[in-house]
């Protein structure tokens, strides 16, 4: 017969430890309750009757319930071409990251590689001290950037930490041996990287391109002091001027004829205002728990350096 | 002629006595090593043009901050100024209200570094492996939020008039507060909410910490009848030590410039007050109103300050045992 290990160890609790794993589990709770309140939260208050959620009477639940906000979101033309661009922002900044950081960080791992020292510190350096927002923007200027898709992905190429994550992980998962072996077999350091490392590197090229993705999905900052025509501007920036600057483009106001009352604004703009939360929320959110995996394994890889 | 002679001569490296020198033999060495892998480095380029140009270049930009810059000059050709724009901004009616919120804001926001830690050994001890996971997955969920959709919730839930805060603020009877208007509420609100955004974020590399401790010092513990809570202080507290101490260090590292994108986000003419940090001044006078020199000057400070507090802040650490480098 099994005896199951967890039993005997059961029997062993004391009282003390058996109050322990109870207020442990309470703390737990109160940690996620007061995380998913908010979230819940807004996920109602899109789908419900703003006048509802505007009185306090919405507090958890959705309360007569619509689909207006998430209408007009959606027939609205700005967030449609933000959407766009933050698309394709994000997935030309996705691949130029990796363009530039994989190849990198394969070298820094290689033992070969002379004055690795003098690299590494001249990375790390960045990471502690930089010349400041404005002469980064006079720079991007000067190369004439302004108002490009190149301002988004360029000024963004890589980032120091992220390298040396990819590098621990070369150091780690690629057996030395293998490198040796190809490369006796008359293979170029060019080819090993290419046709053996890099299909070795599954994992780690996931996590990058998870980590750089979601840095172009939510950037703003770029955005704000690089471009000024509205037809590149990313989803971001559009959210800012509904969330923040509160200023509801009249075409989503329009949409249905009558405004003139000023309560239907009011009315307009706190729907809208949870919808579009929603919107650009929802591809990271309903990824998320499936990516989670990958998100950790790149902060494990990280600390083991760290 | 004379001049190479000497360098020649002077240069103990190059100077030749009997046979080949050791350091040209080891030079030679290299030279061979980078020639037969020459693909390393064209791999290393991109990477390498990319900092050169777009950290190292700004660096050598900062110079305007000595200038009067004008654009049609180029960062070049002004003439030198010496340290006015430092003075002009230290002698400025404002540099003191700037250095206060920016330092009390991280001050304030190092008062709840031990949240995530506390977040980490409590995951930890969960014994229900499906509801740990649950739970982690939960507490992360926030650091993926961007700071435009999370100011913009904050600046719905503290509405006065329709936010759920004050909502449950006038249930117990309270009037409304106008959060997002108020210079005193400021600072609270920007630490909190970003607590709530990373904590979970943030204990993730505790939790790796927490798994690399060896389970035969908690069997021992066990043995010697040490409760959960002796274990986790006398065991888990220590081994996570030195993550927590790099982790420390890694912040005093950004000390002058968390958040700035958010704080940018938070602020209005009527928050003000407490809300212009050195960076977000930087923003609007360099950006908005276009004094690139004296904007860079006060930039350029809040860099050199912030180096030195990695710095001494590493060598403390170091008496620890636990440092960057």
């Amino acid at each position: 017969m099994k005896i199951k290990p967890k039993k005997s160890s059961k029997i062993m609790e004391t009282k003390s430890d058996r109050m322990f794993d109870i207020t442990n589990k309470i703390l737990v709770w109160f940690f996620i309750i007061i995380i998913m309140y908010p979230l819940i939260y807004i996920v109602s208050a899109s789908i419900s009757n703003p006048s509802f959620v505007n009185s306090g009477e919405m507090w958890l639940f959705p309360k007569d319930i619509t689909f207006e906000g998430f209408q007009r979101v959606f027939e609205s033309k700005d967030i449609w071409i933000g959407y766009r661009n933050t698309i394709f922002y994000t997935l030309l900044g996705t691949f130029i990251n990796l363009a530039v950081t994989l190849p990198c960080a394969y070298a820094l791992s290689r033992t070969e590689l002379v004055g690795k020292g003098v690299i590494m510190g001249m990375l790390i350096f960045t990471m502690f001290f930089d010349g400041g927002l404005v002469p980064t923007y006079l720079l991007v200027r000067d190369l004439g950037m302004v108002n490009t898709i190149w301002a988004m992905v360029i000024p963004s190429a890589a980032s120091v930490w992220n390298i040396i994550v990819t590098m621990t992980f070369f150091k780690v998962t690629i057996p030395r041996g293998l490198e040796e072996a190809a490369e006796v077999d008359g293979a170029s350091v060019f080819r090993t990287f290419f046709q053996i490392v890099l299909p070795l590197s599954a994992p780690i090229i996931a996590v990058m391109a998870l980590f750089y993705g979601v840095g172009h999905w939510n950037q703003y900052f770029g955005a704000l002091i690089y471009l000024t025509d509205r037809e590149l501007f990313p989803l971001q920036l559009i959210l800012r001027e509904i969330l923040i600057q509160q200023e509801i483009a009249t075409e989503i106001m329009m949409q249905g004829g009558n405004i003139e009352a000023i309560g239907e604004q009011a009315r307009i703009a706190s729907i809208v205002k949870y919808a579009v939360m929603i919107v650009s929320a929802a591809p990271l959110l309903i990824a998320y728990p499936f990516l989670q995996r990958f998100f950790l394994k790149g902060v494990m890889i990280g600390s083991v350096k760290g | 002629m004379n001049k190479t002679v000497n360098i020649e001569t002077n240069d103990p490296k190059t100077s030749i006595s009997n046979g080949v020198p050791k350091d040209r033999k080891v030079r030679t060495q290299r030279m061979r090593k980078i020639i037969k892998h020459w693909q390393l480095y064209i791999l290393l380029a991109p990477a390498i043009i990319y900092f050169l140009v777009f950290k190292y270049y700004p660096m050598y930009g900062v110079q305007i901050a000595f200038k009067n810059f004008r654009a049609v000059d180029g960062i070049l050709g002004n003439e030198w100024v010496g340290f006015d724009h430092f003075t002009r901004f230290f002698e400025s009616y404002y540099f003191w209200d700037l250095m206060w919120n920016t330092l009390s804001i991280n001050l304030y926001q190092l008062l709840l570094f031990p949240v995530s830690i506390i977040v980490a050994l409590s995951l930890n001890e969960l014994r229900d492996g499906k509801f740990k996971k649950t739970a982690q997955t939960i507490t992360y969920a926030p650091h993926f939020i961007s700071v435009v959709v999370f100011v913009g919730m904050l600046i719905a839930f503290l509405d006065p008039a329709t936010g759920i805060i004050n909502h449950f603020i006038q249930l117990l009877g309270f009037e409304p507060i106008d959060f997002m208007t108020s210079p005193a509420w400021f600072k609270t609100i920007f630490v909190f909410s970003g607590e709530w955004q990373n904590l979970g974020w943030g204990a993730i590399i505790y939790l790796a910490a927490l798994a690399g401790i060896d389970p035969q010092l908690h069997e021992a513990a066990k043995v010697d009848g040490a409760t959960r809570w002796q274990r986790i202080w006398h065991i888990n507290l220590p081994g996570i030590m030195p993550t927590i101490i790099i982790l420390l260090i890694l912040n005093m590292g950004n000390f002058m410039s968390v958040g700035f994108e958010k704080i940018l986000l938070m602020q209005n003419p009527l928050n003000l007050e407490a809300s212009q940090v050195i960076q977000t001044y930087v923003y609007d006078i360099g950006l908005l109103n276009g004094q690139f020199s004296y904007s860079t000057a006060v930039g350029l400070f809040n860099s050199v300050i912030n180096f030195i507090i990695l710095i001494v802040f590493n060598r403390l650490a170091r008496k620890t045992g636990t440092s960057l480098w």
